[in-house]
């Protein structure tokens, strides 16, 4: 890894021409839209912004969008956590195979997603229509929404545990079973803090793209008003009426908890390198 | 988003389930798999169960009857189009920007990652928010372009650029940790040796990276072509001119064509397993050239 340099300097040619480029197309796609969205926002003074921002069905779709994908998350924690422990750890049929499927929500268009998922929990669908028999509808309610946001949000944690897990040393857990720990404490007090940093990460990734996902939500959600109505909808809504001014100050409110959310999981990923270097 | 190349070590049962130590009882061996692959079942086979069931609901000749549909094909071709000019732009802006963050030391270069990434963390709707109000007939030059007669919003270009930013960190995410992990003493002998910069690049760095490469591309390709939410938004969803696969798939579930939404959805889920298999290649070819060297 470690490298010499000459001095101050550079050994390597290419520096000016690839800073110049990348970051004028950064730039140029990335960070002048984004500002418009700002310039924009604040542009009708802060009174409109704050009207529109928090108008009362806006405030209910933060609360669906925030609150369905906190609780996906933390299913997903659970769930992911068994599946990559289930993928390392043990021998199963068709293990490669559900290591490699494990992605699809990554690689399936998210609009596909969400009619299938529609086709199955709808009241008719083969999953729905076994629970209308007991009155309970999934599609069409925020159940749909947190159902469709948990199939995006999987594989946020499994990838992000799987490897620290496959990376993990035997012998602390070894030296915690021969100093008499039982298998649950060992994993309480061993792997779950190695784990930490990983599980939080895949937590906060699979959280943040949950709260901006569009395409496998609209479908199931019904979108009933100050129901199932998300965030990212309102913001397509207002668009349609053509009231911008409602729509920029949404996207503002996003982008500055996307922002809050990106620079945590920063946070997260040089914590948990930094655990990894120490051991 | 982009869950960096890895290699499974080989045998799960020699290195714990044969160890005391690391060894459940089988009751909770069993219970954590029936827990683990239940939930995969319901949550991931299930769904792409579905898909091809509501296909072929209707039989094999409604499928491709829907399939060989003039809108569809429009479709395939805008979303071909729009695949053809993101994934090559954001290959280039990828290789220069590894280049520059892992061959060169410079202030900042953190915050530059961090910059790189922002797209993912981005809402698609608020992405294609953005370039509406920028080019839209609102937007900072929506008037100039009113006059000169050029589109942006609501047609093809808009499309591609959404596409742009949605893609955009793919292959620079793959390639930035491949890079700085393996450093830069191969290619700061080739220059001593006397190579040019783009020989240096071409003949060294290039073998290195080919599989970190192609991962980021086929996944910057899936995640082109089965964009929805920032199309949605500038696109107008004019049919046969600003439709791609996924707003296609949308427009006839609207209208309750399920068999045809389903079978042109069963043409995007397709796209989706090959790109696992791709992956599942590359992965089990990048092992390969690790085990070499060791």
């Amino acid at each position: 890894m470690a490298s010499f340099s000459l001095g101050r300097r550079r050994v390597l040619p290419g520096f000016a021409p690839t800073l110049g480029f990348t970051l004028f197309y950064l730039s140029l796609i990335v960070l002048v839209p984004l500002a418009a969205v700002f310039l924009k926002s604040s542009g009708h003074g802060f009174d409109a912004f704050w009207a529109a921002a928090t108008s009362p069905r806006v405030m209910a779709s933060y609360k669906l969008s925030f609150g369905a994908s906190l609780l996906a998350a933390l299913i997903n924690l659970f769930f992911g956590l068994i599946l990559a422990w289930c993928i390392v750890r043990y021998e199963f049929p068709g293990k490669k195979l559900v290591d490699a499927l494990i992605d699809l929500p990554f690689a399936l268009p998210t609009a596909v997603a969400g009619i299938a998922l529609t086709a199955l929990y709808a009241p008719n669908g083969w999953v729905g229509s076994f629970f209308a028999k007991y009155d309970i509808k999934i599609a069409f309610t925020p159940l749909g929404v947190l159902l469709a946001l948990i199939f995006i949000g999987l594989p946020f944690i499994v990838r992000t545990v799987q490897p620290v897990l496959e990376d993990m040393e035997t012998e602390l857990e070894e030296a915690a079973a021969s100093l008499g720990a039982q298998r649950w404490t060992t994993f309480r007090y061993v792997v779950l803090p190695t784990l930490l940093p990983a599980l939080l990460t895949g937590f906060a990734l699979a959280f943040a793209r949950a709260v901006g996902e569009y395409g496998s939500v609209i479908f199931i959600a019904g979108n009933i008003p100050m129901v199932s109505e998300i965030t990212p909808l309102m913001i397509i809504a207002k668009l349609e009426q053509y009231d911008y001014v409602g729509a920029t100050a949404i996207a503002a409110v996003m982008l500055i908890v996307s922002f809050v959310l990106l620079l945590g999981i920063n946070g997260l990923q040089a914590w948990s390198s930094r655990r990894g270097s120490k051991r | 988003m982009s869950a960096a190349l890895h290699l499974a070590p080989a045998r799960a049962r020699a290195k714990y389930q044969d160890n005391p130590a690391t060894r459940e009882s089988p009751a909770v061996r069993f219970t954590l798999l029936a827990l683990g692959l239940g939930f995969f079942a319901i949550f991931l086979v299930l769904p792409l169960v579905a898909v091809f069931t509501e296909a072929l609901r209707k039989g094999w000749e409604v499928y491709f009857a829907s399939l060989a549909d003039e809108e569809t094909f429009s479709a395939i071709k805008l979303t071909l189009i729009a695949a053809a000019i993101a994934v090559p732009l954001n290959l280039v802006f990828g290789l220069s920007a590894s280049w520059l963050i892992a061959k060169h030391e410079f202030r900042g270069k953190q915050l530059l990652i961090t910059l790189i990434d922002l797209p993912f963390s981005v809402s698609p709707v608020v992405a294609g928010l953005m370039y509406v109000l920028i080019f839209g007939a609102q937007g900072w030059f929506g008037p100039w372009l009113q006059e000169h007669d050029v589109k942006i919003i609501f047609a093809v270009p808009g499309i591609v650029l959404a596409t742009v930013f949605v893609t955009f960190p793919f292959v620079a995410r793959e390639l930035i940790p491949l890079m700085q992990a393996q450093g830069r003493d191969e290619e700061e002998a080739a220059t001593v040796l006397g190579a040019s910069g783009w020989q240096t690049f071409r003949r060294v760095t290039l073998p290195n990276i080919k599989w970190g490469l192609l991962y980021g591309v086929i996944l910057c390709n899936a995640r082109a072509m089965g964009e929805f939410g920032a199309v949605s938004v500038v696109s107008g969803h004019i049919r046969g001119l600003t439709n791609t696969l996924p707003l296609h798939v949308e427009i006839l579930y609207n209208e309750y064509q399920f068999a045809a939404a389903f079978a042109v959805a069963s043409l995007l889920a397709l796209l989706a397993l090959v790109t696992l298999v791709i992956k599942q290649f590359i992965e089990w070819r990048a092992s390969q050239s690790t085990a070499k060297e060791a």
